[in-house]
């Protein structure tokens, strides 16, 4: 009850704030003041927002059912845990997390860049505030946490069960830091082509920015990945689903803007693709939102079918659109001077290939994305992209982008005499050789596969001799690229040495197929708190003749009332089992589908090593300062 | 000039973009199956599942004579139970059963009419599950009764002896 009514006028406070600093930038804009007072206000924004969320998250402690959001997302018997994750668990909770991260943001925006020109902190400011005052308008309006029941509900309907997972616990709240970051950005590259200060400094302040919100998204992404895979029981890790590429998107636009930052931290160049990839990163991040959020797509992310909601982001981001676009066309003043020593063969045009690749991958994945809402607006047809879509049009441009990659960062900042282009022979046609060897007894797509594997393997010995050779003078570069070609290869071999077996089974039964033997041995029924489950227990007999024990799991779940199936997982440093099963109407029989996943766990820990270059990049940034 | 008229351009574009969206907003998009009874059929067309050639829904079905349209899978348990009756029925003149194949592999599936008989005069395939969307189906089994290219009657689940005696009184 109280914490719902101090959320809800926290939040008005919030929104008054966000209009006195509009109000005092602007005022202030011509005088090039940026005094205590906006300051404070800055701050007082972020204070009436961190109230705004405490009380929700209180409320969702308290199980205080007579909040509309609290009563539709939780229940008593829901663990501690999950009572607080489910605070973001839904579209409210999620859009006050959003707002939190937002008026954070620019708030140690504000505190960190006291160094710089008074009139570009209050423009990005300002732009910023254009963002904030929007979304508050937006969680008022129509999609307002503290929502009021009379009377009371007994009890919540309860947290969809199959985001009852540690993994998507804290999944939402990183990837808003890198969603969000984003926005700071884009304000800030906004303001700076306003004012006509895009330089080498500015590119160096930025660049902590996009780091951060790099590193973010990327550990988004990864936690949505791994929840996607113990959770959803389909035994992979991507399925290209239209919520996957509304975050895939923005970090693809990211990591041109990453590359391109620290080409323009050099040397005064690219700077028209800095402000583009600016834009276009929060502009999409946006576009992220709206699709989810308007029920426009059709997944597990989408939360509520609300037009109204949709209609409101969609003429905000527009909006949006349409003010960079001005601004951008407006002043952005193209920097000429440093053509003419553009030599081909140099670090910065291995940087325009970098961003050329990036563009076309996204420009795949967008088509892929919003193309099924173009037809059905047109003809009224459902479809739905699927991976074969994404497979033809971005297979065959892995390879050279693969190749571009290991050449790349070999390549000197201005020119480059190719010294070692022996060493960079030798070591392709032992790719060539090696994956040759690796897939000999591969029957099918033979060429496709050693094509590309050899490219993968080509960046693995490339990166890693790097690593050691250049005295760790682009550490974080090296470790990055390294954790990515790990990364693509881990992804090859997966998908090349998968195998599965689907079959019914009832208790006692066994299986054998191609030198697998599973045997289902018994169920166990168990009570949980929120939750009946059926645990079966499965042996499987190897080739090998070890025998490795595996209990999938069926989760009944009371409130709401939603079976969801654990996947076991035997994960083991060369590759992951994975066991799931299913009801099937008729009690005795199950649904049991084995796989063997090689190499999983690279596949996690590479993107933790791009995420580790990144904060290396990031921290020793810090120390030179 | 160009660099004049790109803006425009540009905002041309999005302002495209935006009317799609805006259009895709108000589209319904949670598929809830139609009770289609007396109903037409919907159009269709599927590759039969012996000679895989392509029919479609037009030249199909025989106004005249009653069918009966069975949605089956060989991975489903239930379609097993029904399938006994199924063969019953088939031995009745006045009916021709059609099988919709649901989202099965076609070895499977010839194992198990191998198995437990074929009782369908003709098989569609719908390899994707789309075809049972047309037909506005809530998933295996599911039979639908089809006379004058119209759905008299529609059953979830699968049959029994009593749905049975049912759709052979039907018939008379």
């Amino acid at each position: 009850m109280l914490p719902s009514i101090i959320g809800y006028y926290s939040l008005i406070l919030g929104l008054c704030s966000s209009i006195i600093i509009f109000y005092f930038s602007i005022k202030n804009y011509k005088d090039a003041v940026l005094d205590n007072k906006i300051l404070s206000f800055t701050f007082l924004q972020l204070f009436f927002v961190i109230i705004s969320f405490l009380s929700l998250v209180l409320s969702f402690i308290n199980s205080d059912f007579s909040n509309e959001t609290v009563f539709n997302n939780s229940h008593t018997t829901k663990p501690l845990f999950y009572k607080i994750s489910g605070t973001w668990g839904n579209h409210e909770g999620s859009l006050l997390l959003w707002q939190l991260v937002l008026t954070l943001f620019i708030f140690i925006f504000l505190l960190k860049s006291q160094n710089q020109s008074k009139q570009y902190r209050i423009l990005t400011l300002l732009f910023q505030e254009i963002i904030i005052i929007g979304f508050f308008i937006f969680i008022i309006k129509t999609s307002n946490p503290f929502n009021y029941i009379y009377p009371m509900p007994k009890q919540g309907l309860g947290l969809n069960p199959i985001l009852q997972d540690p993994a998507l616990a804290i999944h939402p709240p990183i990837l808003y830091f890198g969603y969000v970051g984003s926005s700071i950005i884009f304000s800030s590259a906004l303001a700076a082509t306003t004012l006509n200060i895009i330089s080498r400094e500015w590119a160096s302040n930025i660049k902590n920015w996009i780091l951060v919100s790099w590193i973010f998204l990327s550990l988004g992404i990864l936690l949505g990945s791994i929840w996607a895979y113990y959770e959803l029981g389909w035994g992979g890790f991507w399925f290209w689903d239209p919520v996957e590429n509304v975050s895939l998107m923005p970090w693809l636009a990211l990591t041109a803007l990453l590359h391109c930052i620290l080409v323009l931290e050099k040397k005064i160049a690219l700077t028209s693709w800095v402000v583009i990839l600016s834009i276009a990163t929060f502009t999409l991040s946006m576009c992220g939102t709206f699709l989810v959020r308007s029920g426009i797509l059709n997944s597990v992310h989408t939360f509520a079918n609300d037009p109204e909601r949709g209609l409101f982001i969609l003429v905000f981001l527009f909006s949006l659109i349409f003010l960079s676009i001005f601004i951008f066309f407006f002043f952005h003043k193209q920097n000429n001077k440093g053509v003419s020593n553009f030599f081909w063969l140099s670090k910065e045009t291995s940087v325009l290939v970098n961003n050329w690749f990036m563009m076309y991958f996204l420009s795949v994945v967008l088509i892929g994305t919003i193309y099924p809402i173009f037809l059905e607006v047109i003809s009224s047809q459902k479809i739905s992209v699927g991976p074969p879509f994404y497979n033809k049009l971005i297979i065959p441009f892995l390879f050279p982008f693969l190749l571009a990659m290991a050449i790349g960062p070999n390549l000197k900042w201005i020119k480059s005499n190719m010294d070692n282009k022996i060493n960079l022979i030798l070591f392709f046609v032992l790719s060539i050789l090696l994956s040759g060897f690796i897939l000999k007894n591969l029957h099918q797509k033979f060429l496709i596969n050693t094509v590309l594997l050899s490219s993968a393997f080509y960046l693995f010995f490339i990166t890693i001799r790097d690593l050691f050779t250049k005295n760790f003078k682009n550490f974080s570069q090296n470790v990055a690229h390294f954790g990515f070609s790990l990364l693509i290869l881990s992804i090859l071999l997966n998908n090349i040495f998968s195998s599965e077996i689907i079959i019914n089974l009832k208790v006692g039964e066994s299986f054998e197929y191609n030198k697998t033997k599973i045997i289902f041995k018994d169920i166990v029924q168990k009570k949980q708190k929120n939750y009946d489950s059926i645990i079966g227990s499965f042996n499987i007999e190897n080739f090998d003749g070890k025998i490795d024990n595996l209990k999938p799991e069926l989760r009944i779940y009371n409130q709401p009332n939603i079976i969801t199936s654990e996947a076991d997982i035997k994960t083991t440093f060369l590759s992951d089992k994975f066991m799931v099963m299913n009801s099937v109407q008729n009690q005795e029989y199950f649904n049991v589908r084995y796989q063997v996943k090689p190499f999983m766990i690279w596949i996690w820990s590479s993107v933790v090593l791009i995420c580790f270059g990144g904060l290396i990049s990031f921290f020793k940034k810090k120390n030179e300062k | 000039m160009r660099s004049k008229l790109f803006p425009f351009v540009l905002i041309l574009i999005f302002t495209i973009i935006f009317i799609f969206f805006y259009k895709g907003l108000n589209n319904y998009n949670i598929y809830i199956p139609k009770i289609n009874v007396n109903k037409d059929i919907p159009l269709f067309s599927a590759k039969l599942f012996e000679s895989n050639v392509e029919v479609n829904s037009k030249e199909f079905f025989d106004p005249e004579k009653f069918y009966l349209l069975n949605i089956w899978s060989s991975w489903c348990v239930p379609c097993r139970e029904e399938h006994t009756l199924l063969m019953d029925l088939s031995k009745n003149g006045n009916i021709n059963l059609i099988g919709l194949n649901y989202k099965d592999r076609t070895d499977n599936a010839k194992n198990f009419l191998n198995e437990l008989g074929n009782p369908y005069i003709q098989i569609l395939v719908d390899q994707t599950g789309t075809k049972a969307i047309e037909w506005g189906a809530f998933g295996v089994p599911e039979s639908f009764l089809i006379h004058q290219n119209k759905v008299i009657k529609k059953y979830i689940g699968p049959l029994n002896q009593q749905l049975l005696l049912e759709i052979k009184s039907l018939l008379k």
